[in-house]
């Protein structure tokens, strides 16, 4: 019996699902999975996209339909193919090999408006709040809602916060910021509802550079805490 | 090779056929919304498929050429003049430098293609042409401007051809009235009965606040059975969605990679370039759908723009 459920999204993409909740041990499966599909460079798959507990496929469907046999599944066809790489993950192998991204963070102030208030949430005076957050473990569970945007896994659940009641129409660009039980970046100006605690001189996304993203899903990210002084002269380079 | 944005119309964007393989880092495809059109027109300039041409919304723009050209558009119906005397769609057009094009208002749908003949020559950006309007990525970083100047990439049989004499018939590749064919999705079956019923049976208007990125739509309010809570997952355009408010979004090309709302429906992927034609205040129903029919409808549409192009590129050479 398979672990996991395939399901076809549209002609030209299929979802496999293994699991319906964040949880760190079904998003390593779903990494471990994407590391291997991506190794095995399938013909006509144009994208391996993993989020927290399922992985997008999507593919060539006049390629994948099989152009004699109209009523040929591609989705169907795919899965064949796939079906072996999916066994037996080796999931270890993949966190161990993961690279390790340190993120330098200004907390508090102007560049973290929310710090105070989410420590009070937290019923923890501001500077036991920075150092729990910058002692944790992270990894990158999935990019998203913008690119280069990291959805991060291992946020200490004394730090879990509730979104703000009113999104704010402008999150400043390098933003660290809470949203429930998920921690983020935010790479450029932007929208958004969660709680701001402090913000990183560093460039998570730039078109312009290769590769565009600081970071790739399955990263293990680390913060440290730096002072205005140290973002001022990091910024600068 | 230029050509210079005299006026820029409502929007008009450079599009190729996207930015595919970037999901992974949130980075969406963009592209051109309706992909048969945007390919006909390449075709006939005798372009490559995936060119870069101008994907022009509602109005179209004023455009000065610095240079001969030979330029072809296709998609929704587009007056459109070349120094003030009116000109044909979906054939192949020169024109010389020191011209001026206009265009003006759509008089039906919401998207036409501009090819020239070579492309518009943006340095790719992350291997596409395509602006991503919403993430502001790619040529440009924004919509044409006053004042744009656009380089034309040259190519080698640039042979001054007499007028044509023929054109395409639109019919079978511009529609922004037939029913969008819906395939069931993940949370279908969550729906209550009656919601499940109007789905089908009632016309839904599209919302003025629409866009590329997702198209909001009026009409039946859609519940579910039960809540259902979720964690983000990957997305695709067409995907019919249902937030709280009860109205769904119809997903576009510059959908956000990932989301966490219920999935109601799917539009058929022969269908998006229909769906691509819709604008605010049109009529939009859905007709139920198997992936199976989908996947026939679409291959099938594929094999018919394909000789098409080709007796496109027959044309041409005959011409010339």
């Amino acid at each position: 019996m398979s672990d996991f459920i395939a399901e076809p999204l549209s002609e030209d993409a299929l979802l496999l699902r293994f699991g319906d909740s964040i949880d760190p041990a079904i998003n390593a499966r779903v990494h471990a999975t994407a590391t291997r599909l991506r190794a095995a460079a399938l013909p006509d798959v144009c994208e391996i996209a993993p989020a927290y507990a399922s992985l997008l496929i999507r593919f060539d469907p006049l390629a994948w339909m099989g152009l004699r046999d109209p009523d040929e599944a591609p989705h169907a066809r795919l899965l064949d193919v796939i079906e072996p790489l999916l066994r037996n993950p080796d999931t270890a192998a993949a966190s161990t090999m993961a690279r390790i991204v340190e993120i330098p963070v200004c907390y508090g102030d102007e560049y973290g408006p929310d710090l105070d208030e989410a420590a009070r949430h937290a019923q923890l005076d501001a500077r036991e709040f920075i150092a729990r957050h910058a002692a944790a473990d992270y990894s990158v569970a999935m990019l998203g809602f913008a690119p280069g945007f990291p959805y991060l896994l291992g946020l200490d659940p004394v730090l879990h916060v509730p979104r703000r009641a009113t999104p704010r129409t402008r999150v400043p660009a390098g933003s660290v910021a809470i949203g429930g039980a998920q921690t983020g970046i935010y790479p450029r100006e932007l929208p958004g509802g969660w709680q701001i605690i402090g913000r990183t001189p560093s460039v998570l996304f730039d078109s312009d550079r290769a590769p565009p993203c600081l970071l790739a899903p399955g990263d293990r990210v680390r913060f440290r805490a730096i002072d205005e002084r140290e973002f001022a002269a990091l910024a600068q380079t | 090779m230029t050509i210079e944005v005299i006026k820029p119309g409502l929007l008009a964007t450079p599009q190729d056929p996207g930015r595919a393989g970037l999901a992974h880092l949130g980075i969406g495809r963009a592209g051109a919304f309706d992909i048969p059109a945007f390919r006909l027109a390449n075709a006939l300039v005798a372009n490559p498929r995936d060119a870069c041409a101008l994907e022009m919304t509602l109005l179209g723009p004023t455009l000065r050429f610095h240079c001969d050209a030979r330029i072809a558009v296709a998609g929704a119906p587009l007056p459109m003049q070349i120094d003030g005397a009116g000109q044909p769609m979906w054939t192949p057009l020169f024109i010389r430098a020191g011209q001026t094009v206009t265009f003006g208002a759509m008089r039906s749908g919401s998207r036409t293609y501009l090819a020239v003949q070579g492309g518009f020559d943006f340095e790719p950006v992350l291997g596409s042409r395509s602006l991503d309007v919403n993430a502001a990525i790619g040529p440009l970083g924004r919509p044409l401007r006053v004042g744009d100047v656009l380089a034309v990439r040259k190519t080698g049989n640039g042979q001054r051809a007499t007028k044509a004499h023929w054109s395409i018939d639109p019919r079978p590749w511009f529609d922004a009235e037939s029913p969008l064919r819906l395939l069931p999705a993940t949370h279908t079956h969550l729906l209550d009965a009656a919601s499940r019923e109007a789905l089908f049976s009632q016309a839904f208007q599209v919302a003025n606040d629409s866009n590329r990125v997702g198209v909001r739509l009026r009409g039946a309010q859609l519940r579910l059975d039960r809540p259902v809570e979720l964690v983000s997952e990957g997305c695709v355009a067409g995907t019919l969605q249902l937030p709280s408010s009860g109205e769904p979004i119809a997903l576009g090309v510059e959908h956000p990679v990932s989301g966490g709302y219920p999935r109601i429906g799917q539009i058929a992927a022969v269908d998006l370039p229909r769906f691509a034609q819709r604008r605010p205040g049109d009529a939009l129903r859905f007709a139920p759908c198997t992936l199976e029919q989908a996947q026939r409808a679409l291959r099938e549409r594929e094999r018919q723009l394909r000789e098409m192009e080709r007796l496109i590129a027959t044309r041409l050479k005959h011409d010339a």
